[in-house]
């Protein structure tokens, strides 16, 4: 079906901002668990940004971040991306490797195995939700890392998107553990082109 | 401080010296520079995509390797620069995220920089130096006084073409 991101009611974008706050709730919370710390999460922004923009969303094209980028396969092709600002993903392997705070200052296998299993971890948790709502079957794929330019990283999702429009549809959520503001980070999912209109027709606010 | 102008993602800029034009923070998209060294006038675009013809939505040329060096070959042009001394550096089309089956998507990068080297061919423009692939971001920028491109990474160094 073809789809107009730009025309999108405020009834389809609240629905939207509710999968996405069940999603990320779902997944702060795992995340809560692994570390044992209390989670602090954003209500979701869902926003629709011309494409050179989203970067702009996590503080600029050429800030350093880890990011881990899954696809999702099932009815609604999709991909998610969790972004942390490189400082976040040092202090959050200091937590899953049970480091003092401040000794990893890059990353070796293992740590990037971890924030791998983090990404599938929160990634599983978020889908639940959207497998809830939507009543699909979605499967993530094996999750990747990369640690760079965010600008670079996001250019990887962009440039699907750049197939079919000249804009994003983001669904974001910012979180953060409470008070020492160790770790932040951004979820994102992005439907590919194509999956918007499935995912809302499949939640009941198709037009 | 010479002016610094800014290429956003899927744009494209012209200037002439003492300026620079930078993108920043480029993965599988591809930076064009082109440069008459002797007007000192040159173009950086910052392209997503290799082919408009594959793609639904062409309203912005910018965003094609195909539709974006000819748009601003023109600009080029009309502010003096001559067609023949034109040189083009490029850098970029990476691969960001390594999954075992790379699918089409993911190899987007490489497509990038090769059509952008044919498009380069078609229109004739001499293509002398270029930093492609690999697994890592850029941030590129073409002093528009000298024609270097210099290409900034976080963890491979720096390079100037």
């Amino acid at each position: 079906m073809s789809e107009d991101i730009m025309k999108l009611s405020s009834l389809q974008l609240d629905a939207l901002k509710e999968v996405g706050n069940v999603g990320a709730g779902n997944a702060a919370t795992a995340l809560s668990q692994i570390i044992n710390r209390k989670i602090d999460m954003t209500v979701p922004q869902v926003a629709i940004l011309p494409l050179g923009d989203v970067p702009d969303v996590v503080g600029g094209p050429e800030i350093m971040v880890a990011g881990v980028y899954l696809r999702v396969f099932g009815p609604a092709p999709s991909s998610i991306l969790f972004l942390l600002p490189r400082e976040s993903a040092f202090t959050l392997v200091d937590m899953l490797m049970g480091r003092e705070r401040g000794m990893t200052d890059h990353l070796d296998s293992m740590d990037e195995s971890a924030l791998l299993e983090i990404g599938n971890i929160l990634a599983g948790a978020y889908l639940n939700a959207l497998s809830f709502f939507t009543k699909f079957t979605l499967l993530p794929s094996i999750p990747a890392l990369a640690m760079d330019m965010a600008g670079a990283i996001l250019s990887v999702i962009l440039s699907q998107l750049g197939q079919m429009g000249d804009h994003a549809l983001v669904i974001e959520t910012e979180f953060s553990t409470e008070g020492d503001g160790g770790v932040k980070g951004h979820f994102f999912l992005i439907p590919d082109p194509g999956s918007l209109g499935t995912i809302l027709a499949a939640i009941g606010v198709k037009e | 401080m010479a002016e610094l102008i800014k290429v956003g993602m899927a744009d494209y800029k012209v200037g002439r010296e003492p300026a620079s034009l930078i993108s920043y923070g480029l993965g599988s998209c591809v930076g064009i520079a082109l440069f008459d060294p002797v007007n000192k006038i040159g173009g950086l675009a910052h392209i997503m995509l290799p082919d408009s013809t594959q793609a639904r939505s062409t309203e912005n040329p910018a965003k094609f390797a195909d539709t974006c060096l000819p748009l601003m070959l023109d600009d080029l042009v009309r502010m003096g620069a001559l067609r023949s001394r034109l040189q083009a550096k490029i850098a970029g089309g990476a691969q960001m995220f390594t999954f075992v089956n790379a699918t089409d998507i993911m190899r987007v990068g490489e497509r990038n920089s090769e059509t952008v080297r044919a498009v380069l061919k078609k229109l004739d423009l001499r293509l002398i130096a270029e930093d492609c692939g690999g697994n890592y971001g850029r941030t590129v920028e073409l002093k528009l006084d000298s024609g270097v491109f210099r290409i900034k990474t976080i963890d491979k160094g720096e390079k100037e073409l």
